[in-house]
């Protein structure tokens, strides 16, 4: 145990530095884009004289170093600063934006992980079925297919000829959790299926990999039944590559959705995102690319924890 | 008519006005009954469309180009949430009736001086500001300073560059004076940068609450998400027939055109052209296809080579065939260009100068006269100015080679288009909102000195007319003149104009209007949520 406290801290200290990288480099991407906020703010109608005016009262003159230093110095005190259009301060803004997104993707993965994994535990025992076959074949086809295009698929049948589902999911206040969960059904069906192929197929080859050993074909001698060979046997040595693949997939769901949002109206933060760089908004930018940095980091140290867990090798290491 | 059915046209007239028959429907049962398609429609007016509007219902749009970055200063509004919003819960000293013309708001009358040097503007003693306040002159002058002065970033500053002062009469009016004379100020005045804020008591206005003085209170709003709105009732106008609206921004064309059909919401902003004749065809839906004073121009820089060559401009003009862009472009929906920029929607329009024609064997003569063989010329454009931006300049270019012109198109990137393409590359397209009056269009864009004169053309005779006309408060002797700076932009300048987009938008069949609508903007001139009501 003494171990693994051990890696999460140097993990999280690593992090932390990587997040310090990330930044740097979103903070000068944003300086590359051709065009500043003032002019994004102003469009067609900015004047040299207004838009001297705006740059200004932005702060804007101050040199890209200085400015970035200053934002610096706010976020490690944990002051994320304030976005340049209105001046609100960016953990106000981005705040309910981030927890619809994270309802979402946990809406998702509650769906989708345990339907992957126990898909992929049905394929493997069934391996080179019609079965099988059939699950690859549309499992593959949904994850090749755009989310937009999977989004539009959805409504069109789900919405729109079958009323069965709302094509919008708009968010209100006063809504109960099952009306929530009913609004927001389809974006989340989405993410599932964008999601199920890569899990279900790594748990597939993890088991199906596992099956030629010697201990497999011991069980098998012994008279354990197919699927106790595979759920007893094969499945806890697999866990490790489909823990990966799941932490991976999960992070998806945090930072990929920005079509699916936009497809569904659904007040995320990557359409957030999307705005703040349309704007060069560089507070809120920077912001929401650490949230996702973060998230990508934490996934990733959880899918070591968890990998270190389920073996019993590397948790007691001689 | 026979008894069986006048009583037949009677059911659908009760029907419709229940809103459960759409136009489209009343028009074909009552030719199928026996009525001439003329009569079905006289019908549709005089029973079904002059019922008087009823109050009551919460009012759903699905309003496209909502930002995340929108904001509450009236000089920073850009964005068409932005403009639905001001209109929704702010309002103006005067506003663009559903017929075009202009009518009162925060002022309930104006009049000006003989020579249009000074205006002044009554305030209506009944306008109130959402927390109860009176509106009084002192908010007019501080709203109207806003967009004045060295510390302004308003983008409006242009549009009230003339004016020299503003006096507080103490009578319950304003007076506007001018350093030139200018017939058109009160056309300006419902501008959406101008709407009147409260004075905080040092000369700035409270422009970050988020209220105003218009027909509907904010409740709730989340920029680039939605808001929703109570009625004010203490509005100072006529409508506000919804008790409640909510603006859902639905940013996805497809989305929002989805919202519409499975009822989701009421009424949806900016339908994609190409779809409309589908939409069209569900029974729950009304399209409204406005023409309006929206415009796509192609200025050339006309002091620079080869544009320089008025027979060039004119190669360029006459190797154009509108009629095929309006029709595969915009799927019809837009009105025909002629070179000028005054749409048929402003007023004064001068409808007896013919139209251009496409004309290659013309445009080769033309450019035997400039000297010059196989022309080839760069036309910068981007996907962000209009939709088909990029088809439109590529099919141009293909009219044009049927006269021996080259024009390469030059995709430029969306971003950064104002900043490093219009007004910087010598020929390019470019997208103008609907501006009120010629005036106001001439002024901003082809005025000798305006900031914007995209084609640099500085026509002596145009200019002198340009400034006759603002002094001139004969509607005759202007509408002649306007007819000549016409002539002349369409001989002389440098612009080449396609089309007139129209405003393109739906609503479900149960939404009624008065069936003319403001072609100011989109949504009835984003004035749906105080003119428009359920049946």
């Amino acid at each position: 145990m003494k171990d693994i406290l051990g890696l999460v801290a140097k993990r999280l200290g690593l992090g932390l530095v990587t997040l310090l990288v990330v930044s740097v480099l979103i903070f000068f991407a944003v300086e590359l884009l051709p065009g500043d906020i003032a002019q994004a703010v102003l469009g067609q109608m900015a004047t040299e004289e207004t838009l001297a005016k705006l740059r200004e009262e932005m702060g804007l003159e101050r040199p890209a170093v200085v400015r970035y230093l200053d934002w610096l110095a706010g976020a490690v005190t944990g002051d994320f600063g304030t976005s340049l259009i209105d001046g609100e301060a960016v953990t106000a803004k981005i705040t309910d934006r981030f927890i619809n997104t994270l309802f979402l993707a946990a809406y998702s993965a509650a769906i989708a992980v345990p339907f992957a994994i126990t898909l992929g535990i049905i394929v493997a025992l069934l391996r080179n079925s019609i079965f099988d076959r059939v699950a690859n074949v549309v499992t593959l086809t949904s994850i090749s297919s755009p989310e937009f295009f999977l989004g539009y698929i959805l409504i069109l049948y789900l919405a729109v000829k079958w009323s069965m589902f709302p094509a919008i999911a708009s968010l209100s206040s006063g809504m109960t959790f099952l009306e929530l969960l009913e609004r927001t059904f389809l974006p989340a069906l989405t993410l599932v299926l964008v999601v199920t192929a890569h899990m279900m197929r790594m748990t597939r080859a993890a088991i199906i990999n596992l099956l030629a050993s010697p201990y497999i074909e011991m069980a098998r001698l012994k008279g354990a039944p197919p699927w106790k060979v595979i759920v007893r046997h094969a499945l806890p040595n697999a866990w490790a590559p489909i823990i990966n693949v799941v932490a991976l997939n999960l992070a998806y769901l945090v930072t990929g959705v920005v079509l699916v949002e936009v497809v569904f109206v659904y007040p995320g933060i990557g359409q957030l995102l999307v705005d703040a760089v349309a704007k060069r908004d560089f507070p809120i930018v920077q912001a929401c690319c650490l949230i996702f940095a973060a998230t990508f980091i934490l996934l990733n140290l959880a899918a070591d924890v968890g990998a270190i867990l389920t073996n019993p090798r590397l948790r007691h290491p001689k | 008519m026979t008894k069986q059915s006048q009583d037949l046209i009677d059911r659908l007239a009760r029907e419709a006005r229940k809103g459960r028959v759409s136009r489209r429907e009343f028009m074909h049962h009552s030719i199928v009954a026996g009525l001439t398609a003329t009569t079905a429609a006289g019908l549709w007016t005089s029973k079904v469309a002059a019922q008087t509007p009823s109050r009551g219902g919460t009012f759903r749009v699905a309003q496209h180009d909502g930002n995340t970055a929108d904001q509450h200063d009236p000089g920073l509004y850009q964005s068409n949430f932005e403009i639905a919003y001001t209109h929704t819960v702010r309002a103006f000293l005067t506003m663009i009736n559903p017929d075009g013309t202009l009518g009162p708001d925060v002022a309930s009358e104006w009049s000006a001086t003989p020579d249009a040097m000074e205006w002044t503007f009554k305030i209506n003693d009944r306008a109130t500001f959402h927390n109860g306040k009176k509106v009084t002159t002192a908010d007019v002058v501080a709203s109207m300073n806003h967009h004045r002065g060295d510390a302004s970033t308003s983008a409006a500053k242009a549009l009230l560059a003339s004016v020299e002062d503003l006096v507080d009469n103490g009578d319950g009016t304003v007076t506007f004076k001018l350093s030139a004379p200018n017939a058109d100020l009160p056309w300006i005045m419902p501008d959406y940068h101008l709407a009147i804020l409260p004075d905080n008591g040092d000369g700035t206005i409270d422009w970050q609450s988020g209220f105003g003085c218009g027909p509907y209170k904010m409740v709730d709003l989340e920029f680039g998400v939605g808001g929703r709105f109570v009625r004010h009732d203490d509005w100072h106008g006529e409508g506000a027939y919804f008790d409640e609206v909510e603006f859902l921004v639905i940013n996805d064309p497809n989305a929002r055109q989805t919202a519409l059909i499975t009822g989701d919401v009421d009424a949806a902003s900016l339908l994609e052209n190409k779809t409309l004749a589908l939409l069209g065809r569900h029974p729950d839906v009304e399209i409204d296809n406005v023409s309006s004073a929206q415009c796509i121009t192609m200025p050339m820089h006309v002091d620079v080579a080869p544009f320089d060559n008025l027979d060039v401009r004119m190669a360029l003009k006459l190797a154009i065939n509108r009629e095929e862009l309006v029709e595969k472009i915009t799927f019809g929906a837009a009105t025909i260009g002629n070179d000028f920029h005054h749409s048929p929607a402003m007023p004064y329009f001068p409808s007896e100068i013919p139209q251009r024609e496409y004309d290659p064997d013309k445009a080769k003569w033309h450019l035997q006269q400039a000297g010059i063989e196989g022309l080839s010329v760069d036309f910068s454009t981007a996907d962000s100015i209009t939709t088909g931006a990029v088809d439109a300049a590529i099919l141009y270019a293909e009219h044009a080679k049927a006269a021996g012109i080259n024009i390469n198109v030059v995709r430029e990137p969306n971003d950064s288009y104002w900043a490093d393409v219009w007004l910087v590359k010598p020929w390019c397209m470019v997208t103008w909102g609907a501006r009120p009056t010629p005036d106001v269009m001439y002024t901003l864009a082809y005025k000798d000195d305006a900031d914007w004169n995209e084609s640099h053309w500085k026509n002596p005779r145009f200019n002198e007319l340009l400034l006759q006309a603002k002094a001139e408060l004969d509607d005759a002797k202007r509408a002649g003149m306007y007819h000549e700076m016409g002539m002349l932009m369409r001989d002389d300048g440098g612009t080449v104009i396609p089309y007139f987009p129209n405003f393109v938008y739906g609503r479900r069949a149960n939404v009624n209007h008065i069936g003319q609508l403001s072609p100011a903007w989109q949504m009835d001139g984003y004035r749906h949520a105080s003119r428009w009501w359920f049946a």
